[in-house]
């Protein structure tokens, strides 16, 4: 089939690396060629915080889409995506610290324990540094049983990321609820009866 | 001294009916049109936001460097036209205020309801540069054109009971799409205490920048008080009220634990969620130190002697 070829093609990754890359030119594009609004600042943070949340509601969707579909080649991609999600973490706060805080280490640490909004998304990120760390192959055999339990963890980023987002919103809920919809109900493929729903398997039936 | 007539002070004979008050806008209107057909009156067409004529430049000024004009009109927040940013600029486009009309009512002998031009015209207009403080942690430095609130709301004369003056925005969801979507509690209002209203550098502006008050910016008339976050700076207003009590506040309704009524600008009072020490001045990247009052503290300090700013925050 065309589709399982495409995904297991060479040219497969190279591509979700591009995609990937996308919003982060184009945001680097719009900084240099003042495309960013009255407010850069926060146009970049809001921006890169976002594509954190996006990228990693698709990391978790891997799963699921090799249940639903039975392609299981998409999991060749989960790994690229989770990077590529701790990148633009580190990208929004790297932000926020330089700029809102001029890197002031004291001043930013007062931030984290004082806001519980940003105690969230701080620990949020701290905790997708050891994913990302035991994300290559010797790290995955190194651990073996233990690196899948470790990497459970993306359940608690998910959900402390998406809190991290209402929390700082001041009346207009709609774009955390998204979210929010998206991450349960890729949660719930997880635990619930959905896990054993299957494309191949529902046309069969028919 | 100003001397405010008590209610029971006005005669009967001074007290016009609404109605009547009504009767005779259309009266003065039918005569315009006609004394415009006659005497080409540029006041008889159908008025869309005021004109900005001749004003009082540098009325009160400030020696920071203005925001550029493209920002401060196309990064507002104006819910009635949406929640993002740039959506009120985008949405507002055909916003139209032809024949904008605004109600006076509540403690005050003279209520009814009012043509922008009959209210505004007969004051000079000023320029007054201000520092503009949002709630968000972010600041404008903006050269609004008005009039002091005060001098139009004697002419309305309040009596003793008019303790807090009320505003409310248009609420139209067809022409304000944003009120589609019930993101606070419609119509937008807000409200000041009497004394604050009646503070000189509190101004009803009708336009910015040289130019009429753009549709993003709160057309054709929007309150301007500058000690305090810009959500107290009501826009497009159409209701005035004198009230005994504190008036209801459209953020105060929707978070009353992080909103106050009076909601004073206040790097010592953070925000329950996120500070209010710093702010970033539009067009700069580094946040810099918020003032107390933002920086009207020697103008208003007064105000709130005898208050706890920690619990009327």
């Amino acid at each position: 089939m065309w589709f399982t070829a495409a995904l297991k093609s060479v040219y497969a990754k190279p591509v979700i690396h591009l995609l990937c890359l996308i919003p982060f030119s184009a945001l680097l594009w719009a900084a240099f060629n003042d495309g960013l609004g009255a407010n850069p600042v926060e146009k970049l943070t809001h921006e890169t915080g976002d594509w954190t949340l996006r990228l990693l509601l698709i990391t978790l969707s891997i799963s699921p889409l090799r249940q639903w579909t039975g392609q299981a080649a998409f999991v060749r991609f989960r790994r690229i995506l989770g990077l590529y999600t701790f990148f633009y973490g580190c990208c929004h706060f790297s932000i926020w610290f330089i700029a809102d805080h001029s890197l002031d280490l004291v001043g930013m640490i007062e931030d984290i324990v004082e806001r519980p909004y940003i105690t969230l998304g701080f620990s949020a990120l701290m905790l997708m540094l050891p994913l990302a760390i035991t994300s290559n192959q010797a790290m995955m055999r190194r651990l073996g049983k233990k690196w899948k339990t470790l990497h459970q963890l993306v359940y608690l980023i998910i959900s402390l990321g998406i809190l991290h987002f209402v929390w700082l919103v001041k009346a207009d809920y709609l774009e955390p609820t998204i979210y929010a919809i998206i991450a349960l109900i890729l949660l719930a493929h997880r635990v619930g009866p959905i896990k054993r729903f299957s494309v191949k398997s529902f046309l069969v039936a028919r | 001294m100003i001397k405010i007539k008590k209610r029971w002070e006005i005669p009967e004979s001074e007290v016009t009916p609404e109605s009547l008050y009504l009767r005779r806008r259309e009266f003065m209107k039918a005569a315009g049109t006609i004394g415009g057909a006659l005497l080409l009156n540029p006041w008889a067409a159908a008025q869309a936001s005021l004109e900005i004529g001749d004003y009082k430049k540098k009325a009160v000024s400030l020696d920071e460097e203005i925001t550029e004009e493209e920002d401060a009109t196309s990064y507002n927040n104006f819910y009635e036209f949406g929640t993002g940013k740039e959506d009120p600029k985008k949405h507002s486009k055909r916003f139209k205020t032809d024949d904008w009309q605004i109600t006076v009512s509540g403690e005050c002998a003279k209520p009814g309801t009012y043509g922008l031009e009959d209210m505004v015209r007969p004051f000079p207009i000023e320029e007054r540069i201000y520092r503009l403080r949002c709630v968000e942690a972010w600041s404008m430095v903006i050269p609004w054109l008005g009039i002091p609130l005060g001098s139009i709301l004697k002419t309305f004369e309040p009596t003793a009971k008019a303790k807090y003056i009320g505003f409310k925005t248009l609420h139209d969801p067809v022409r304000m799409p944003g009120q589609q979507r019930a993101v606070l509690n419609w119509p937008y209002r807000e409200g000041l205490t009497i004394a604050e209203a009646m503070h000189p550098l509190t101004i009803l502006s009708v336009g910015m920048y040289g130019k009429t008050m753009p549709n993003q910016n709160g057309a054709p008339i929007r309150l301007v008080v500058p000690w305090k976050y810009g959500f107290k700076s009501i826009k497009s207003i159409v209701g005035i009220e004198f009230s005994e009590e504190q008036p209801l506040t459209s953020w105060n309704m929707a978070a009353p634990g992080e909103y106050g009524f009076y909601s004073n600008v206040n790097p010592e009072v953070n925000h329950p969620r996120w500070s209010q020490k710093k702010e970033r001045r539009i067009g700069e990247i580094f946040k810099r130190e918020t003032l107390m009052f933002n920086g009207y503290g020697e103008e208003v300090a007064e105000l709130y002697d005898d208050l706890d700013l920690t619990v009327n925050f």
